[in-house]
């Protein structure tokens, strides 16, 4: 009877996370969706606490209070800037608790309960394996969630890593993960009460999804990071549903399966938005943080570039009629985006026409630039996707480019020489005029030159792009008043 | 077990359906919301630490529960923080 409850009430939650997710597909729903979600979760939890046979209540509160604090403390102290180091530590969480469930559940099989009648102690062939791949998942997920952690958070350098014999060693610790799995799908009937096989087995694939996890994300480079987060928020759901299947808990498969589809549609959507494959991308080698330390050339076969001042953007934004602002992770690095949205009210107030343009993969996670934006109070529907967006350039007075620079490379269009040459780009040059907010002539996380920089309507505004934007909001001010 | 696989598929399916739909605009939001949601876990540590004889199940099961905890609460407060940020502004004269 009990068991009949729960099993509805895990319904009434996947329900609640379904429509959650689907009222996320409007910004003006999806706070409503999230509390949809979050209701579903606490009628989960209640009703196996209430239900379920809890043996000892006492330490199981203690963890939920001090998971719930700490979690709570995170979610408040957080800055919109450290959002993606964020994600990238709940996914490292999601998936090193998903692992841990079933190494309880497996010690559960081991070592039971003389006083329970749940003392099962024959783990049988398919319960081993599941156990293996949640562990697996799990604990890939934790480690590289956490190499992610530490190139977000500028902790660890964004530049890729790697080092003699690496792929060797990758390919030598899939091996051994291999011969774990083998070795229980094949040995476990053999052992079916004897505790040091399983756990030695379990043990091994355990320590080598450390290594593993680590070794997936250090060749990545900063830039390529939305795709590296996406995919392991992927993983965390897949986790999750594989200890679904260790325990035969549809709610843990159903929900598992929802997040592992939500991160993999992300996943394919930054790959396309690079026009590279997953697998281009795992291999790594690509990319590293913002702005290079390579050569600083200020001319390309014989062109050279224009710099202007704030002021005469000041005045050439204000004869504008239609301005669309490309911002990039220069935006977020300098923080500049409550400067960048006072600007864009500026200039709406003189009736100008003003748009932001962003690229799916700009900045460190899918949806970065949104959420900056957001916080500095920049209304959605002035928010265009790349697809929505790129056909107006043609009709537009200024383009103010903030920090991003190869989502807005020519070079991927008509160079196929190029490595990002098929990228889907921002037609920035189409647009009458061109101002790039940047530090300097310093290539983009590619180390690629960006022609754009050299064309006839290009000009360049050189700073931090956070001081650039204050001073050009001041003459803005000036000019209009 | 197939009638599990049978459930993993078709969720996997609605779950595909769903989210293609959510906008861009949405992606952050998206991810730590359904970050929130794997959070699922903690009610598999709830069972798995609450039944478990051996102290090192047991012990297991806790340090699930707390950091599944983290991720459940933390995922859906961060959540709730970004998307009270995404507002319409009225639009302005022109």
């Amino acid at each position: 009877m009990n068991a009949d409850i729960i099993d509805i009430a895990y319904l009434v939650a996947a329900i609640l996370f379904i429509y959650g997710l689907k009222r996320l597909t409007s910004p003006a729903t999806a706070r409503g969706g999230n509390q949809l979600a979050a209701v579903g979760m606490l009628i989960a939890v209640a009703a196996t606490l209430f239900l379920a046979r809890i043996l000892t209540p006492i330490e199981m509160l203690g963890g939920l209070v001090v998971g719930g604090a700490i979690g709570a403390l995170l979610a408040r102290r957080v800055e919109m800037t450290g959002m993606p180091e964020l994600v990238a530590a709940f996914n490292g969480f999601g998936g090193i608790a998903s692992a841990l469930v079933a190494g309880a559940e497996v010690m559960r099989y081991l070592d039971p309960d003389p006083a329970s009648t749940m003392a099962l102690n024959q783990l049988g062939v398919g319960t081993s394996v599941t156990v293996a791949l949640s562990v697996l998942i799990g604990v890939v997920t934790f480690s590289g969630s956490f190499v992610a952690f530490g190139k977000l958070s500028g902790k660890m350098s964004g530049n890729p890593i790697s080092f003699p014999g690496m792929r060797f060693l990758t390919l030598l610790l899939a091996v051994g993960v291999i011969v774990g799995f083998v070795y229980l799908a094949l040995g476990i009937d053999a052992f079916p009460t004897t505790v040091p096989p399983t756990l030695y087995a379990l043990g091994g694939i355990a320590l080598a999804a450390l290594f593993l996890g680590v070794l997936l994300v250090i060749p990545i480079g900063g830039a390529d990071m939305p795709v590296v987060v996406a995919l392991l928020n992927s993983y965390s759901g897949l986790a999750a549903a594989a200890t679904g299947f260790v325990l035969d808990n549809t709610a843990l498969i159903v929900s598992g399966a929802l997040v592992g589809a939500s991160g993999l549609i992300l996943t394919m959507i930054m790959c396309e938005g690079m026009n590279r494959s997953l697998l281009n991308v795992l291999l790594g080698g690509f990319g590293g943080d913002a702005e290079g330390d390579g050569a600083v050339p200020t001319s390309m076969e014989g062109l050279t570039v224009t710099a202007t001042s704030a002021e005469d953007v000041a005045i050439l934004l204000t004869y504008s009629e239609k301005v669309i602002v490309v911002p990039g992770y220069g935006m977020a690095v300098a923080q500049a985006q409550h400067q960048v949205r006072e600007l864009g009210d500026l200039l709406l107030e003189q009736g100008i026409d003003v748009k932001y343009a962003v690229h799916p993969v700009a900045g460190r996670m899918p949806g970065h630039m949104n959420v900056l934006l957001a916080e500095a109070n920049v209304s959605y529907d002035l928010l265009f996707e790349m697809d929505d967006i790129n056909g107006e350039f043609d009709s537009t007075d200024v383009v103010l480019v903030v920090g991003a620079n190869d989502v807005v490379n020519p070079a991927a269009r008509n160079n196929p020489a190029s490595p990002i040459y098929g990228m889907p780009i921002l037609n920035v040059d189409h647009a009458r005029n061109v101002i790039i907010f940047k530090r300097s002539m310093r290539p983009g996380y590619s180390g690629i030159e960006n022609e754009l920089f050299f064309a006839d309507n290009t000009k360049m505004l050189f700073g931090d792009a956070k001081d650039s934007m204050t001073s050009l909001v001041s003459e803005v001010k000036e000019a209009t008043s | 077990m197939l009638e599990n696989v049978i459930v993993f598929v078709l969720a996997g399916f609605i779950g595909f359906e769903v989210i293609t739909k959510v906008p861009q605009t949405l992606h952050t939001p998206l991810m730590s919301g359904s970050n929130a949601i794997s959070g699922i876990t903690m009610v598999g540590a709830l069972v798995g630490a609450g039944m478990v004889g051996g102290t090192w199940g047991k012990w297991l099961g806790i340090a699930a529960l707390i950091v599944a905890t983290i991720n459940v609460v933390g995922g859906f407060m961060v959540t709730d923080r970004m998307l009270q940020m995404f507002k319409k502004k009225p639009a302005r004269k022109s």
